[in-house]
Parts: structure tokens; C-alpha cells; sequence
């Protein structure tokens, strides 16, 4: 397989990630959305760190996924105190700020 | 190739580490560490002093090197700190300066609590609001420090992002600097369900942000070889429009918009700016701005001059958009916090249209405007801190934000009126403020740069502005007692330790000092206003 297979693969992952973000209203679904996205973008530095055969997008990938480990802690910390407030986790359920 | 140098420094023995460049960022790093650790360890009557005396110390003592260093920028600016991770530029020192000074006095504001020795976090982030728990806690007298070891941690990624010399170091101060951000906006003492709120809404679009940064940085990865910014620039003279590189730039682009708070970018920024503890509010509202724009800056000035040409009319057109937007919907807005957090939004347009015209006028402007609005944004929010709803029994409640609740504070509460509409004033750019002289520098750079759209919709918006901070000043300081009682009761200033008072005080004098007599510190912006060329 050529280069352009993976980054049409990494390119479909990211749309469908951003797309779950936008479209989706379950909070922890929009997160996975983001996760989905981060390793669209791993796919790509790998994918283009094949092509040039140097290490800078595999480091990449590596600082990426400690970098979401970090953001997974943070978010389901903030998505789990939410929900044992209003035993919800959409985010459309009353919106308490208004516009 | 020459081009294709790689992170991986494999064939050097070491990488040498400028300790003494890199100090600024590495004192407010360190002294987070060790803030963690004085949670675990220290015991917990003494946390809450040692936390303050360590965050307070780490913040001034990195802001001093950070002075030494831009008072004699040609002895320490260097483009290969650290390997190559760190990019010391002139206008990245100035951008470290501003990021520490705002930083101070939003610690002051954070650190400080009422005479009763309430602060605005809650005691127990873990706990659900109006529970057992949290009671309980609130009664045992629990204090929430965990509070400094994570502002520290954002003000460490505030100082890396503008210097970061490549890619990867960028993403990673994005998320440093993100990530306390995120839970310190869900901590506030009171309203409790409207901070959680806005620490979702922070948290879901951020990531969503940085996942496009990163998008962004990978396919510049793969248009260029590389993830280091001079090279990078180095193969965009080479390769001009090439697709690929412009979506990367175009991603990346997205990414910082959102954190500088652009339209079409900016949805967050009112309902977080609402439901965080204000004294987080003015610190994130300052800082994260400077940071980012000096991130955005690095990108735009040593990045990507070769193609401005292209890019300027998306840029003209965030610029206006964000302008706009930002005036037109904070004229309507009954909500002190919200009004100021519009009011973010346009600033970010009018440093926008100066940074847009890349040429030296307009770099000098926007990062004294940058200077000043932190400095200001610190003072305003630290005002909103002290105004306080009070209850029929006389007890202290949450902040009194409602604009119906600020009437008449000018006879309540005269000194913090004051100084309020004095931070009003230079928001919307008085002669005699230090907002006058930022705006008056940006727009005079557009319009020498002969970007008349930019410069009109400046001028235009500004006077649409002044119409509603001049509102809040009329509401406070000329109309009587309203009709009905407000929701919650009028807002009054609330005695305290003293230490946001510092704060405003100092902001204040900024404002006024830079504004009266700003020769001397715009000279000093000039001296700092380029970026190394490779």
C-alpha cells in the first residue's frame, strides 16, 4: 500500500471524529470523537514519517498519545463530576447560561 | 538534505540546555512539581500560605529573568535553545513578560479570600454540589489549594507556547497550558452547576481545537519534512502553494483562533468566561489571550510570511468578523462577566487587524494592546470578585454579576465603582488610558499599511463599544435604586485580605501610567517587535 491509502484512512478518521463531536449529544461520544481525531493525526505523522524514513513523526505519535492519556484523566474527571450532578451527560439538557 | 534536520539529535553526544534561557519557563514548571508535592506532604493548615508564598515567589522570580533578559534581548535571543525545541525570539520575551505580569496580579486575585476566609473555590471539587458532602466539608473548613499547583502548571505552558520552535513543543504547551485551565473553571465556591457547566463546554471544545491543531501539524509534517518552524519556512519559499501545506497552516491556524477567542471560533468563550470562579476568569482571560496570540504571532511572522499575500484576506476577514460579532452582541448583554467576555472577543479582532498587516508598526501595536488588556482584563475581573450578593440576614453570597445588581454601586461601594469604570474606560479606548494609546497604534498601523476595511470597522466598532462599557458606568455611578428589588440583591463590595486590592491598585496604575506618559514602554514594545530570521 502507498503512502495516500493511510493518509485517505487518517483523513476519513479525522472527518468522522469531528463530525461525532458536532453531531453527537452524548458527552462522553463527542470525547471519543476527539480520541478519534488525535489518532487520525497519529496515523498521518506515522504515515509521513514512513515516507521521509526519519523518527520525528513516530516521536510525535508517542508525545500524542501521552499528551491524550493526560486529556482522558481531565475529561472523564470533569464528565463524571457533571453526571453525579445531573445524572445526565448530554450536553443539550438544560443549558443553565443564556445567549 | 539540508532541510530535513531532524528533532532526533542522533550523532550529537548531547544536546545542550541553555539553563539561563530557558529559566522562565523552567522556575514556573519546577515550583508546580513542588507544589504538588506540598500537597501530599505539607500539613493542611500550613498548605494554603506555603502554596501561595511558593506559586507568588516562582511567578516573580521568573518574570525578573524574563525582564533581565528582554532589557538586553541581544545577549540572550537564540534560535537553538534546548536542541532546537525553543525559539527565543525578541517578540516572544516581550510576549513572556506580559504572560508573567498578568499572572501576578491574577494570583494576587486568586489568592486572596473575605475576612470570613472564604476564597471562590469550592472546598471539594469531588463533591456534588448541594450534597451531605460537601457540607460537611464546607463546615470541617476545608481549604482548596490544590488551586496554585495547577495555575502554576498554566502559566508554565503560557511561557513555553509563545517560544516553542517547533511543532510537537507547541502542541505540548497547547495542552499544558489547556488542561489546568479545564478543571480550574469547574472549582468555583458558588453556582456551583454553571461552573461544572462551563468546564465541560472548555474541556469539549478545546480538545476538539487542539485535535485540529495537530491535524494541522502533521500534514505540515508531511508537506515539509520536518516539525521545526525555520524549516518549515525554509521549504514554504520552496514549494509556494502547496495544498497540502496549506491546509496544515490552514488547521493550524483553526487551533490558535480558538484559543485566542476568533470568530468563528469564539462560541466558548462567553459561557466559560460566566460560570468560571472570576478570579480564574481574569487569569485565564489575560494570559491564555497573550499566550496565544504570541503562538499565533510565531506562526504568522516566522512561519509563513511567504504566504501572506494568500492568507491576508482570510485573516482581513476573521479580523472584521471577530470585530464585529464581538460589539455587536456584548451591546445586548445584561450580565457584567458575559458583557466582558464580548468585549474579549472584539479586543481579539482589534489586535487581530493590527498583527494582520505583518509589518513592524503593527507587530509593535498589537503586543503593547496585548500588555495592556492583560493587565486591564486582570484588574476588571479582580473588581467583579469583591462585588458580592448579600442575602436579607446580612450573609455573603456568590458574585453579584447582573448588571440590575450593579445599581447604584457608585454610592455602596465608590472606590471599586471607580476603578471599575476607569478599567471600562480603557477598554473602550479613552484618550488619557492605556487602551487609547494600544488602539490608537494598532488602527494607525492598518491604516499605513493602507488596510482602510480593517481600520474602519476598528474605529466603528470601538465607538459602538464605548456605548456599552459606558453603560455600566451610567448604571453604576447615575441611576437610583431599580423599581423592583434585583434577583439576589444588590451587589456590594465585600471586605477581603487585601490582596485583589493590590491587584487592582497595580493594574490600575499600569492603565493610567501607560496611558498618560506611554513613550518610554512603547519604545521599549518597539525595541522587542521582530523575530529572528533563520
Amino acid at each position: 500500500m502507498t503512502v495516500t491509502a493511510y493518509l485517505i484512512l487518517a483523513s476519513v478518521l479525522f472527518t468522522i471524529g469531528a463530525t461525532t463531536v458536532l453531531v453527537r449529544r452524548n458527552a462522553i461520544v463527542m470525547f471519543m470523537g476527539v480520541e478519534l481525531m488525535l489518532n487520525a493525526a497519529n496515523l498521518a505523522f506515522l504515515a509521513f514519517s514512513r515516507m521521509y524514513g526519519t523518527l520525528d513523526g513516530q516521536l510525535a505519535a508517542f508525545f500524542v498519545m501521552v499528551v491524550a492519556a493526560a486529556e482522558v484523566v481531565v475529561g472523564l474527571a470533569i464528565i463524571v463530576s457533571l453526571f453525579r450532578t445531573r445524572r445526565t451527560v448530554s450536553v443539550d439538557d438544560e443549558s443553565l447560561m443564556r445567549h | 538534505m539540508m532541510f530535513h534536520q531532524s528533532i532526533l539529535n542522533t550523532d550529537a553526544t548531547g544536546i545542550a540546555i541553555e539553563w539561563d534561557r530557558l529559566a522562565p519557563v523552567l522556575i514556573v514548571l519546577g515550583a508546580a512539581v513542588v507544589a504538588v508535592l506540598v500537597e501530599a506532604f505539607v500539613p493542611r493548615k500550613a498548605r494554603r500560605p506555603v502554596q501561595i508564598i511558593l506559586s507568588i515567589l516562582a511567578v516573580v522570580a521568573s518574570g525578573l529573568m524574563t525582564l533581565m533578559m528582554a532589557l538586553a534581548p541581544s545577549d540572550y535571543i537564540s534560535n537553538t535553545v534546548a536542541g532546537v525545541a525553543v525559539n527565543l525570539d525578541p517578540a516572544a520575551l516581550y510576549i513572556q513578560l506580559a504572560v508573567a505580569t498578568s499572572a501576578l496580579l491574577g494570583l494576587l486575585v486568586i489568592a486572596d479570600r473575605t475576612v470570613q476566609g472564604e476564597d471562590a473555590f469550592t472546598p471539594q471539587a469531588a463533591s456534588v454540589p448541594g450534597s451531605e458532602y460537601e457540607d460537611q466539608a464546607r463546615r470541617a473548613g476545608l481549604v482548596q489549594t490544590d488551586v496554585y499547583p495547577l495555575v502554576l502548571f498554566a502559566t508554565g505552558g503560557m511561557m513555553l507556547f509563545p517560544v516553542a520552535g517547533d511543532l510537537l513543543t507547541m502542541f505540548v504547551a497547547l495542552e499544558v497550558l489547556s488542561l489546568p485551565l479545564y478543571l480550574l473553571s469547574g472549582m468555583a465556591r458558588h453556582r456551583r452547576l454553571l461552573s461544572q457547566e462551563a468546564s465541560l463546554k472548555y474541556f469539549l471544545l478545546g480538545a476538539f481545537a487542539s485535535a485540529f491543531f495537530l491535524f494541522g501539524s502533521a500534514w505540515v509534517f508531511g508537506a515539509t519534512g520536518s516539525l521545526n518552524l525555520y524549516v518549515i519556512a525554509g521549504s514554504m519559499t520552496e514549494l509556494g502553494m502547496d495544498p497540502i501545506l496549506l491546509v496544515g497552516v490552514i488547521l493550524i491556524c483553526v487551533g490558535l483562533f480558538f484559543k485566542v477567542g476568533a470568530v468563528p471560533f469564539h462560541s466558548w468563550t462567553p459561557d466559560v468566561y460566566q460560570g468560571a470562579p472570576t478570579p480564574i476568569t481574569g487569569f485565564m482571560a489575560a494570559c491564555t489571550k497573550i499566550a496565544a496570540f504570541g503562538a499565533l504571532l510565531r506562526v504568522l511572522y516566522s512561519v509563513v510570511p511567504s504566504l501572506k499575500v494568500d492568507l491576508k484576506p482570510a485573516l482581513w476577514t476573521v479580523a472584521i468578523l471577530t470585530m464585529v460579532l464581538g460589539t455587536v452582541v456584548g451591546v445586548v448583554q445584561q450580565d457584567v462577566k458575559r458583557m466582558l467576555a464580548y468585549s474579549a472577543i472584539a479586543h481579539a479582532g482589534f489586535i487581530l487587524s493590527g498583527l494582520v498587516t505583518f509589518t513592524t508598526d503593527g507587530l509593535t501595536g498589537s503586543l503593547f494592546y496585548l500588555f495592556t488588556y492583560g493587565v486591564a482584563t486582570v484588574g476588571g475581573f479582580g473588581v467583579i470578585a469583591l462585588i458580592r450578593e448579600v442575602d436579607g440576614e446580612g450573609h455573603m453570597r456568590g458574585e453579584a454579576t447582573a448588571l440590575d445588581q450593579w445599581r447604584g454601586l457608585g454610592r455602596r461601594s465608590p472606590v471599586l465603582a471607580g476603578a471599575f469604570s476607569c478599567f471600562l474606560l480603557t477598554f473602550a479606548g479613552i484618550p488619557l488610558t492605556s487602551g487609547f494609546v494600544g488602539k490608537f497604534a494598532v488602527f494607525s498601523a492598518a491604516f499605513g499599511d493602507g488596510a482602510w476595511a480593517l481600520g474602519l470597522t476598528g474605529l466603528a466598532c470601538s465607538a459602538v463599544a464605548a456605548f456599552f462599557y459606558f453603560r455600566v458606568i451610567v448604571v453604576m455611578f447615575f441611576s437610583g435604586e431599580p423599581a423592583q428589588p434585583a434577583r439576589g440583591g444588590l451587589g456590594i463590595g465585600v471586605r477581603t485580605n487585601g490582596l485583589t486590592q493590590v491587584a487592582i491598585t497595580v493594574a490600575l496604575a499600569l492603565t493610567l501610567v501607560l496611558g498618560v506618559v506611554p513613550g518610554w514602554f512603547l519604545d521599549f514594545t518597539q525595541s522587542l517587535s521582530y523575530f529572528i530570521m533563520p
